[in-house]
């Protein structure tokens, strides 16, 4: 593929195919490594767009199937909510 | 079968360091196992904080000395990504008349040793951070040399070296027994292996305990699990680290733009226990927004748990054993491995190649335990 530069896969972090084929290249084969060394998942999104994405990439490059392919750890919050929401809605003193 | 000079139980920071300065000193069959992914464990979990402001000369000794290699790690590494180390500071906030003169305290002796910290007054600490909350600390102490270092990239950096000096790393591989005959060790079992050596180091961080006793070590340390969270990432609007040990906090924004932020938890269990709770969010934010209520806009994405490895004086130990020779350790660190890497490699590969040893190690031997030499005792950890 000739745009892989131009494929946006994660878009909270802005990484393209390239980079993930790239870092796939040099045997992180998993997406708790892609996410430590490229910050795929790691934005608002939690992985929601590019974790299956990615989880195809992985399952071409490994030969495997996509179900073989371990999706990452999902964290909490799974959505954004301001730090002084969940401080007011408590009554007690620090 | 496979033969090793060296093995290396965990290929965090520490391991990973160990065995880029021991390779680099020409020891490179050294084979480094890890039972998770690429930093799974404490390094990939951190607060990504590098700081020289202790209570204790050792730790403040290591810092330093660390600080310096990372001042130039990512030239001397051959690293070809950034590190993104930064310089920005850490200001550590006194909460209390006691607290005021233990920094005071803390200053002379980092001083002493060369580490420009400084006590601030409450003026002085909010020019460095204006948005503090005035009426939440009494005065401060600031080190403009402390700052943020990027956990995974650093990693990497002393990863992708050793691997090229030749050492051999192995993910998803979980050693089972040590196996020791007559006083001496002869070969390490793994889930899918057997790998014959004579020297095993255990810098397996929050395991660090399960390793020692496989052969028989008794290693006076636990895992505690430590919470932390990263909001949204927004423009820059804070250089330094903010930390306070009475207010149980730290707080930065990192390279990227997110604030990292952690606290411990007094009530935590000593187990392995890596999770995440309401009641972490909970403290967290209310502590933040006591302190610096303007962060306290920012969203939450995230937040994860990882292990601090307890000593029992809170400085690492970095040792071998009258009891088992060719048995290394590097753990205790009590929730700074990451900042101390360098010397811990550096330190390690002397103790190993018994070359003489760059500063005094004795007082962090396993032995200051047992004989009750435990003479400082490290107060400045969240």
């Amino acid at each position: 593929m000739k745009n892989e530069k131009d494929i946006i896969i994660c878009r909270c972090e802005d990484v393209t195919l390239e980079q993930i084929r790239e870092k796939i290249k040099e045997g992180y084969t998993n997406f708790e490594d892609l996410k430590r060394l490229l910050r795929v998942g790691m934005g608002p999104c939690q992985g929601n767009t590019c974790g299956h994405l990615i989880q195809r990439e992985l399952a071409t490059y490994l030969g495997i199937p996509i179900e073989k392919v371990k999706t990452h750890k999902s964290r909490p919050l799974s959505m954004g909510v301001p730090l002084k929401a969940i401080a007011e809605d408590q009554n007690e003193n620090i | 079968m496979k033969t090793y000079d060296l093995i290396i139980v965990g290929a965090g920071i520490s391991g990973a360091s160990i065995a880029y300065n021991l390779a680099k000193k020409g020891m490179t069959n050294i084979l480094v196992l890890d039972k998770g992914y690429f930093a799974s464990g404490a390094t990939g979990r951190c607060g990504a904080g590098v700081r020289q402001q202790w209570a204790t000369e050792i730790n403040c000794r290591l810092a330093k000395q660390s600080m310096e290699f990372f001042s130039h790690a990512k030239e001397t590494l051959k690293y070809p990504d950034d590190i993104e180390f930064k310089q920005e500071g850490y200001l550590i906030l006194a909460t209390t008349p006691e607290e005021h003169e233990q920094f005071k305290k803390n200053v002379i002796l980092q001083n002493t040793l060369g580490i420009p910290s400084k006590v601030c007054n409450k003026e002085e600490a909010l020019k460095i951070v204006p948005h503090l909350n005035p009426d939440a600390f009494t005065s401060a102490t600031f080190c403009q040399t402390d700052g943020h270092l990027n956990p995974f990239k650093m990693t990497e950096a002393y990863y992708l070296a050793a691997k090229h000096l030749g050492v051999e790393f192995h993910f998803f591989e979980e050693v089972k027994e040590i196996h020791v005959n007559h006083q001496q060790i002869e070969f390490v079992k793994t889930n899918k292996d057997i790998y014959y050596t004579h020297q095993v180091v255990n810098a397996a961080g929050g395991y660090a305990k399960e390793i020692g006793d496989l052969v028989g070590v008794d290693i006076p340390v636990y895992a505690e699990n430590h919470e932390i969270l990263v909001t949204e990432p927004v423009e820059r609007m804070q250089g330094p680290m903010v930390m306070s040990f009475s207010k149980n906090i730290y707080c930065q924004q990192v390279p990227h733009g997110a604030f990292i932020m952690g606290r411990s938890n007094p009530f935590a269990e000593r187990n392995h226990d890596i999770g995440s709770t309401w009641q972490f969010l909970d403290e967290m934010s209310k502590t933040l927004v006591h302190i610096m209520p303007k962060v306290g806009e920012l969203r939450v994405i995230r937040q994860w748990g990882g292990s601090y490895n307890m000593s029992p004086d809170r400085q690492p130990i970095l040792s071998d054993t009258k009891a088992l020779e060719g048995f290394y350790m590097a753990c205790g660190f009590s929730g700074h491995g990451f900042m101390f890497a360098p010397m811990t490699g550096l330190l390690m590969s002397e103790l190993i190649l018994n070359e003489k040893p760059s500063m005094d190690m004795s007082s962090l031997h396993i032995d200051r335990f047992k004989e009750n030499k435990t003479t400082a005792y490290e107060k400045s950890v969240v």
